[in-house]
Order: structure tokens, then C-alpha cells, then sequence
């Protein structure tokens, strides 16, 4: 019994079509990446000229997740994926689609660092919205380093800290609050800092989701909406208290 | 059972739905395998098979040529005491009766165990002939009894509109999935208690196919159906729970829905998604 070959299918074509949607998943991955990055540099920066580049380049992504789309469509009606592969294609599938909204919030950033760079916003809030930016960087590379390796534990790991971006962006709010209640004429400011913030605080929210799929799919256990789901935020938050809550 | 390549943190493990474990209560057991080898000579075709099949529901065996799902299928209405050489040990109960036991009637368990084969077997007879053929055998000759039995199985394997017109016409002249669905209204005229399909669609065109996969699930809600297919999809399609056997094993059972996403066995699992080479 142990005769068999078990590390490809026979269908070298059907092994090319998944390893070609499972990479290209890892390339739109990567451009959304570099645009969130690029989003959080110009807002912290000041940097108009960037913040423009990165809100015209979202299309790139809206494209690629068309394609890869069509892709997962082709393989599900012609090659009618079972177990792992099934569970690939929907994961990727789902995937995708937290992919391109990650990218959309990014464009939003982004679009609000060019209404920032000409403004007079505190350092302070520049550095807490840098540092928010920092960790839902770091929970997308990791979630996307998780799909890569199909590994469950950095996934259990993100999932966790998603609550880190909650609570930031809850001691951040009460931040603008205070600025907003000293000086009316910051009011405008501190809305699109806010804004930004909101945008952060979804895409961790999306690299959850994607991080509950990287589960799913090498596991075949769905958690979302779940008590362990819940569990796992919670005691990742426990596990390290806010030091920096209240720089 | 865990005989997978990468390790789940124990508290994703323990969540929701636990492997393709199927368990089944002792009321709902149609047919029950335990410890049944078998040989054909020297050569062991099965081993170790334990295995309770639900009543009224479609079960599905897959496997690779050769692994034994039509040699167990054949157990269960002694179809292989017609081969010399093929000795089994173990029991096999059909609601709680040994068939295997001294003194059983084997004309009797195949009533109660209908089977249809890979090739549609119709008699060289009428159609209506071909329906009332196992009734006549058991007696009846009643006109008026067996046009009710006819009209009843013909319109349970969903051929009666197409036949109803021409019941006097040779069987011959059916299409293959005509003659398939014939075969399967001969095999429920006799009222069995389960139905054993040997491939039943692998002759067919996918539209007459789809007929037969369509007929299993109307004829679940009252026997018990037990299929060996080559088609994956149609076990998916079709089965509400699966075995997959290699090599006389039975490797997994399970619930049909968690062995197509989710089989608890890296052998299932390569075995379906095709990299059993």
C-alpha cells in the first residue's frame, strides 16, 4: 500500500491550473501589499505626489482579481475539484475577494493622505496612525506568508490580532475626540485621519477573514463566526497587553 | 486515523464537524459486514471489511480497479457462491439476519437483495414480460394483480410514459438507459429490500445517466441502495455516505458531504482528487 505516488496528479495540466491560481493569489497579495504600504508611507510622510501614485495604480489589482476569478470558475466547471483542491479553489476564491477590498481601502488611504499632506495634523496622530498602519502591514504579510505555506499556526496568530488593530483604533478615536473637542477648526483634519483609521481597522478585519480561510483550507475546519474564533481574539489579547495603548 | 502531513492546533481539531466519521444507530442498519475476509483460492480479495450500511439510504463504494467494491457488493446477495473458489469467513447480517447462516435460502435473499449490472440485462421477452418475469416465478399469475405490479415498478424506475404504449414490444428495442431503467423496474417489482447497483451507469450517455442518478434518489426513500461507481462525481452526486476501498481494505467511511471536502484519510483524499497514480 505504500506504492502509491502521491505527490501530484495525474493530471499534470489540472496541477499546473492550481499551482497557477494559488501563485497569482500570491502576486495580487504582494501588489496589495505594496500598496498599503505605500498608503500608510505617504499619509505618515506627507507625501502628496505618492499618495496620488498609489490611488490611480488600484486597478492593477481590480484586474488581476477578475482574472483569477475566471480562473477558479474555469477549474470548477472543468476539472470539479474534491477535497484539498475544492477547498483550495474556495479558499482562493474568498481570498480574492478580501484581496481587492484590502486594495480598495489602501486607495482610500491613500486619497486621504492627499488631503492630509496639505494639512496641519499633530505629529502624535501622524505616529499612532503610522504605527496602526505597521500592524495590519505586518497582519497582511504574515497572512499572506500563512497562504503561501498553507500554515495554520501563523493563521491561528493572525487571527488573534486583529483585536490589537481594534483596540488601537478605539484609543486613537478617543485621541481625535480630545483633538477635535480643543480646536473646531481641526475638525475637518481629524475626520480624515479618522477616516484613514476606519480603513485600517477593516483591512485587519479582512486579514482575519483570509487568515480563517488559510484554516479552512488546510484543515477543512471553518471558523468563522465561531466561539473559537472569538476565543482566539481574545486571548491573543490577553497575551499582550497594550503597552504602547496609550503612547 | 490523523494521517495527515500537517497538524492542526488542538483547538481547531476539536471544532464542529469531527472527520468523516459516520455513525450510525443500530435501528437504521440495513446491512452489516463484520470481520468479512474472502478468498479466491489462495488470494484474498477482502480484508477485514466491517461496515453497517444505513436503511434507506444511497451508499457508494469507490476505489481503483481491483480493490474489491464489486466482490463486497456481490457478498450481500451471495452472488459469489457461483465462483467455486471464492470462500468467506465473517457474517454478514441483512436486518439482523445471517445470510451466510446453514439452512438460508439464497433464492430468498436475492429477492430481498435485488442487483442491476454494469450492462442492462433484459430478457429476450416483452417489456411487460421482462417486469412480471420474477412475480410469475413466485406464483402470481393473476392478470389484473401483475398489469398493477407491472404498471407500478415501470412507473418507480421512471420509464413507464416512455413504455406504456408498447409493453408488448421485445425489450431489445430499448435505448441502453431504457433497458437500464428496466432492469431496475424487473429488480423492485419483487419488492425487495435493498438495491444493488454494479456500475449502473457506466454504459450511458450523460442524459440517461443523469435518469438513473435521478431514479437512485426516488428510489431511496424506500430501499436501500448500495452503489459501486467508477465515477467519482456520481458518488458525490448521488451516495449520502461512501467507502473508499483500496487494495481489499476498506481505507474510509463516511458521510459523502465530509469525504468529498474533507476525508480524514490521506489515501481518500488522493485517491479523489486524483493523484493516485
Amino acid at each position: 500500500m505504500d506504492d502509491l505516488n502521491l505527490s501530484h496528479h495525474i493530471s499534470q495540466q489540472f496541477a499546473a491550473e492550481l499551482e497557477d491560481v494559488r501563485s497569482r493569489v500570491l502576486t495580487m497579495g504582494g501588489m496589495v501589499e505594496d500598496q498599503l504600504r505605500g498608503a500608510v508611507e505617504a499619509m505618515v510622510e506627507c507625501d502628496s505626489e505618492l499618495a496620488g501614485e498609489i490611488a490611480d495604480n488600484d486597478y492593477l489589482i481590480n484586474r488581476l482579481e477578475v482574472e483569477i476569478d475566471e480562473e477558479c470558475t474555469q477549474i470548477l466547471a472543468r476539472r470539479q475539484p474534491a477535497a484539498s483542491d475544492l477547498r483550495l479553489v474556495m479558499a482562493v476564491i474568498k481570498t480574492i475577494t478580501d484581496l481587492e477590498r484590502i486594495g480598495d481601502e489602501a486607495e482610500r488611504v491613500a486619497r486621504m493622505a492627499q488631503h492630509m499632506a496639505s494639512e496641519n495634523i499633530a505629529d502624535s496622530l501622524r505616529m499612532e496612525i503610522g504605527h496602526m498602519g505597521e500592524l495590519v502591514q505586518s497582519m497582511l504579510h504574515d497572512v499572506l506568508d500563512a497562504f503561501a505555506r498553507t500554515d495554520v499556526n501563523d493563521a491561528v496568530d493572525v487571527v488573534g490580532r486583529d483585536r490589537k488593530v481594534d483596540n488601537k483604533f478605539d484609543s486613537l478615536t478617543r485621541q481625535l475626540i480630545t483633538y477635535m473637542a480643543e480646536n473646531s477648526r481641526n475638525i475637518h483634519s481629524a475626520l480624515n485621519v479618522l477616516w484613514a483609521a476606519r480603513s485600517l481597522e477593516r483591512i485587519g478585519d479582512r486579514c482575519k477573514n483570509i487568515a480563517e480561510y488559510v484554516i479552512y483550507l488546510v484543515g477543512g475546519k471553518d471558523i468563522r463566526h465561531t466561539k473559537l474564533s472569538r476565543k482566539l481574539v481574545q486571548s491573543k489579547s490577553q497575551d499582550e497587553p497594550e503597552a504602547d495603548e496609550l503612547e | 486515523m490523523a494521517d495527515q502531513s500537517f497538524a492542526l492546533p488542538e483547538e481547531v481539531q476539536s471544532l464542529g464537524r469531527d472527520g468523516a466519521a459516520a455513525t450510525i444507530a443500530d435501528e437504521d442498519v440495513a446491512i452489516e459486514a463484520s470481520d468479512l475476509q474472502l478468498f479466491y483460492g489462495q488470494a484474498q480479495a477482502l480484508h477485514d471489511i466491517n461496515l453497517r450500511i444505513p436503511r434507506r439510504k444511497v451508499t457508494a463504494f469507490i476505489g481503483p480497479s481491483g480493490c474489491g467494491k464489486s466482490t463486497l457488493l456481490r457478498c450481500f446477495n451471495r452472488m459469489n457462491d457461483l465462483v467455486d473458489i471464492c470462500k468467506i469467513q465473517g457474517d454478514i447480517r441483512l436486518e439482523g439476519r445471517d445470510i451466510y447462516a446453514p439452512g438460508v435460502d439464497v433464492a430468498d435473499i436475492r429477492r430481498e437483495v435485488g442487483m442491476v449490472f454494469q450492462k442492462p440485462n433484459p430478457f429476450p421477452k416483452s417489456i411487460y414480460e421482462n417486469v412480471a418475469y420474477g412475480l410469475r416465478i413466485q406464483g402470481i399469475k393473476k392478470r389484473s394483480v401483475l398489469d398493477e405490479a407491472v404498471e407500478w415498478a415501470l412507473k418507480g424506475a421512471a420509464l413507464w410514459d416512455e413504455v406504456k404504449d408498447r409493453l408488448d414490444d421485445s425489450a431489445f428495442g430499448l435505448s441502453g438507459g431504457q433497458q437500464q431503467r428496466l432492469v431496475i423496474a424487473r429488480c423492485i417489482a419483487v419488492e425487495p429490500k435493498v438495491v444493488l447497483l454494479d456500475e449502473p451507469a457506466s454504459a450511458l450517455d450523460p442524459i440517461s445517466t443523469l435518469k438513473i442518478e435521478e431514479l437512485i434518489n426516488q428510489l431511496k426513500e424506500r430501499y436501500t441502495i448500495v452503489i459501486v461507481t467508477h465515477n467519482m462525481q456520481q458518488a458525490a452526486r448521488v451516495s449520502d455516505h461512501t467507502a473508499f476501498l483500496y487494495m481489499g481494505k476498506m481505507i474510509e467511511f463516511g458521510d459523502t458531504r465530509e469525504i468529498f471536502t474533507n476525508p480524514t484519510q490521506k489515501m481518500t483524499e488522493d485517491y479523489i482528487t486524483g493523484r493516485y497514480g
